[in-house]
């Protein structure tokens, strides 16, 4: 508690709500890696499926029973090797990808014994253990002389320049941002991808050479996707979704402790240290998603006394996968479906609480109850989804969208002769880190085929 | 009420479960223990010639396959005779039978390939009061440099000899302990009994190598750099120790010739297998070094169960019992036919029958139905190989169907045609009579 008790009508907030073990233990490793043992055992329960239902599962496609039959006979580096072969990112995506509803839920071991086989630890195990061995996965083609501009250093991007740097070409990325990985670098869970992992990644992959980094430089202010057009023979856009939805309630934007959960995860991700993190004593989440938990969660985990979370619709229907929301659950976040924000109550510039409306849904309509109830907050973090920034294109030709997002064919191109884009700002992207890779991976394909084309 | 005593050449024990002439019957301490676990016999290991004892490498004696989470498939080792002062063992063998009375105790014995040295340490062990010998002509490594071990047991002319020798000079039943590192069990066994020995005992190890260790570029485990074959033995033998035993058992010369089968013994159904092609007793090593004695616990209350269920009284029950079974190629009936059948409510769906069959069979299992994931027996290819069946993860969700009506898809002949032979088949140039 901070020195200063803060009077009773002004919001508490405070950072060190606990010791320092305490919170380094509450943000250290979420799934702690499999020692080489446990790796073994688990391998050692994979069928090698034929065409394999895990492998069908992964956007990217990586070859699951392949490298799990590598760690187990002892190859390790061979089973990375088969990973980054589908998917450059592929430590990342062990971190973060919801492999419950993915590959181990295709598993077939998950339909014989509800057990699947841990194809995400195991990817981590393989991987960590190429990244501790200091070796290159793949080595840089001769340059070809041609140029392609990667907007956006999050992972389609990353993945898009790597392989178009692989085959030789000389990318540049352009990111706004200090530092590369995208939302796994700001946006998720600092349990999630601890010691710096999707910073170190994104160097790993960049260390094929032949790539350029502008930091600091945004599409729509430092350069436009006109400019880039004309200095590279390509331009592969990969700029996730840069805005959030607002609640939309009256006030909202006077209240200084009504908070994006985007930027508090941010801010919590970068934050030097864990004791200098501030958080309400009671925290109320708006919202479904992979982000409302990772605000929830981390809401307990700072020292928040009473987290509340929610929803306008089922807990079922939410977004957040159902691990996701067995983890808000034990860690005791309220979660409160069928209710929507209503209005928001505070004075001075405080918010003091959020009131909702009860909700239900007839005909796939949802409407409002009528019926009310308020909940008292230091903090109310809104998360309830992300979304384009067309803005982003003005001045220059824009790309054809629908909606926010930007529309692209089965190669990722867009209607834009010389661009393609991938990953959350395209139409149709699953909203998932592996997704993003595969766009970026297909798009630096149909890239490299368009510039060695031959005739 | 189940009985699971057996009287083995007169030999008595509470149950078929004994411990076989190795590691861990070296000493007092050790069959005392197994005794006070419920082992119903042990074979003493292995003694020699009065004299100095022989002498053991210090390094790695023993070595292991692994299967998956490092389960002991197969077990090596490159130990000796018992390399203890002989009169310790005969003053521990004879304290052990006087202590435990309703315990077999047979005492496993290799000299020199004299008479004489026969005679004496016979004279010296029937003095402990054990219920019998064991001729260790089996073990593959370093004894038999020494012309031992299995040299003896690859000639039959000596085994028959030693045999021989050994029934003049003590009154103690004779077993005469076979190495399976020959080309035909048979010879081996045949020789044993015109050598007038009481019964049979195998198989002793195989001669292996079980791995090279690709760091040092030598044998693994290696003794300083050198290594040397050893006896292999574990459930990774039991096959190779049940077509012996069955060959012992159904060969007209040596029918009826009492057996203590080992090979790979380690659940109550390994021993229920060996008894029902004809072994009086079991012997066990491997499981024991694997996890302790206790598991002869396991072994008695699973086959009690199995004895109950089935309504077997008492071993002889069901001993021998599959014998009749096992019969050459030339005989089986080639109009059988089955086809595989996959449990569409158990399946998986991991493809693995469909893989091997269409990789390295008969490409008889479909992958896909309509469009869907899913594996079906395509009968008219289906030849009942039994190969999906066998690498299915599932237990009983392929089953091979005995097939007795209708037409066969594959072969347009129909599923009940009267049994045929190689012997009786138009395709054998040699089945005259068939033909005639």
């Amino acid at each position: 508690m901070s020195a200063n008790a803060p009077a009773p009508h002004r919001p508490d907030i405070a950072a060190g709500r606990l010791h320092a073990k305490a919170l380094a233990d509450n943000f250290s490793d979420l799934h702690p890696p499999l020692s080489a043992h446990e790796a073994h055992v688990e391998a050692d329960r994979c069928y090698f499926c034929f065409d394999a239902p895990c492998q069908k599962a992964c956007p990217t496609s990586i070859d699951v029973p392949l490298f799990i039959r590598e760690i187990a006979t002892g190859n390790p580096l061979g089973a990375a090797k088969t990973i980054y072969d589908a998917n450059i990112l592929g430590g990342i995506c062990a971190r973060v990808c919801p492999t419950e509803t993915l590959c181990e839920e295709a598993c077939v071991r998950e339909h014989a014994e509800g057990k699947p086989v841990k194809i995400g630890l195991l990817q981590r195990f393989a991987t960590d253990a190429f990244m501790a061995s200091g070796e290159r996965a793949y080595e840089r083609a001769a340059p070809t002389g041609k140029k392609i501009a990667v907007v956006g250093a999050g992972p389609a991007g990353l993945a898009c320049a790597h392989a178009l740097a692989r085959n030789g070409h000389s990318v540049t990325i352009v990111e706004r941002k200090a530092k590369l990985g995208g939302l796994n670098e700001y946006g998720v869970a600092r349990y999630k991808a601890t010691e710096d992992f999707a910073a170190r990644e994104a160097r790993w992959i960049l260390g094929i050479g032949g790539i350029a980094l502008e930091h600091g430089a945004a599409l729509g202010e430092q350069f436009s996707l006109d400019g880039l057009r004309k200095s590279h023979d390509a331009v592969f856009i990969g700029i996730g979704l840069p805005r959030t939805n607002a609640l939309g309630l009256a006030g909202g934007e006077s209240y200084s402790n009504l908070v994006e959960a985007v930027d508090f995860i941010e801010d919590l991700r970068q934050a030097e240290s864990l004791e200098s993190v501030a958080i309400g004593r009671r925290v109320v989440v708006v919202g479904g998603g992979m982000t409302a938990i990772d605000a929830a969660v981390q809401s307990v985990r700072l020292g928040a006394e009473k987290v509340t979370l929610v929803y306008r619709r089922s807990i079922e229907l939410m977004k957040a996968s159902p691990y996701e929301r067995e983890l808000a659950l034990t860690h005791g976040v309220e979660v409160v479906p069928w209710a929507r924000p209503h209005a928001l109550a505070g004075e001075d510039g405080a918010l003091h609480a959020i009131h909702f409306e009860r909700t239900s849904e007839a005909d796939g309509a949802l409407a409002g109850t009528g019926e009310f109830f308020a909940v008292p907050a230091d903090v109310v973090f809104s998360a309830i989804g992300q979304k384009g920034a067309p803005a982003l294109f003005a001045g220059s030709q824009a790309p054809a969208m629908t909606g926010d997002r930007i529309a692209v064919d089965d190669e990722l191109k867009t209607n834009l002769p010389g661009v393609w884009a991938g990953g959350d700002c395209v139409v149709g992207d699953l909203d998932l880190t592996v997704s993003a890779v595969d766009d970026g991976k297909r798009a630096a394909a149909s890239i490299h085929a368009a510039l060695t084309k031959k005739g | 009420m189940v009985d699971l005593s057996v009287d083995f050449l007169g030999i008595k024990a509470p149950n078929p479960f004994w411990l076989a002439s190795a590691p861990p019957t070296d000493r007092k301490v050790n069959v005392e223990r197994a005794f006070k676990e419920g082992w119903g016999g042990v074979v003493w290991k292995t003694l020699g010639e009065a004299g100095p004892p022989i002498v053991n490498v210090s390094g790695p004696r023993y070595g292991a396959i692994h299967g998956p989470d490092r389960r002991v498939i197969g077990f090596n080792n490159i130990e000796l005779i018992t390399d203890r002062d002989l009169e310790i063992n005969l003053t521990e063998i004879a304290e052990v039978k006087k202590a435990w009375p309703d315990r077999a105790l047979v005492v496993s014995l290799m000299v020199p390939c004299d008479e004489d040295s026969w005679k004496k340490i016979l004279v010296r062990v029937a003095e402990t009061g054990c219920d019998g010998v064991e001729l260790n002509f089996g073990c593959p490594h370093g004894m038999s440099e020494r012309g031992m071990g299995s040299a003896v047991g690859q000639v039959p002319e000596y085994i028959a000899m030693v045999a021989r020798w050994c029934k003049q000079h003590t009154k103690l039943p004779v077993i005469v302990k076979l190495t399976p590192n020959i080309t035909d069990i048979r010879a081996a066994a045949r020789a044993a009994k015109a050598g007038g020995a009481d019964a049979v005992s195998l198989i002793n190890t195989v001669n292996s190598i079980m791995a090279i260790d690709l760091d040092a570029l030598t044998i693994q485990d290696s003794i300083g750099g050198m290594g040397t074959h050893g006896g292999m033995c574990g459930p990774a033998v039991k096959p190779i120790a049940l077509a012996m035993t069955a060959e012992i058992a159904r060969d007209p010369a040596t029918r009826g010739l009492p057996i203590s089968a080992i090979g790979g013994i380690t659940t109550w159904r390994d021993a229920a297998e060996f008894i029902a092609l004809g072994a009086g007793t079991v012997q066990v090593c491997t499981a024991a070094m694997t996890y302790g004695f206790k598991i002869v616990k396991e072994m008695i209350s699973g086959l009690e169960a199995h004895m109950r269920a089935k309504g077997y009284r008492t071993i002889e029950d069901f001993r021998g019992k599959a014998v009749a079974s096992v019969t050459d190629w030339q005989n089986l009936n080639l109009n059988y036919v089955a086809k595989a059948k996959i449990d569409q409510d158990l399946c998986i769906q991991c493809g693995r029958c469909h893989i091997v069959c269409e990789d390295t069979s008969h490409q008889a299992i479909f992958a896909q139905v309509d469009g869907e994931r899913k594996f079906v027996v395509n009968d008219a290819e289906c030849v009942g190989c039994n190969l999906c069946a066998l690498v299915c993860p599932v237990e009983d969700c392929i089953v091979l169907e005995h097939r007795t009506v209708g037409v066969d898809p594959r072969t347009g002949r129909a599923y009940d045609l009267p049994p045929q032979n190689w012997t009786q088949h138009p395709n054998n140039p040699g089945a005259g009579k068939s033909r005639g």
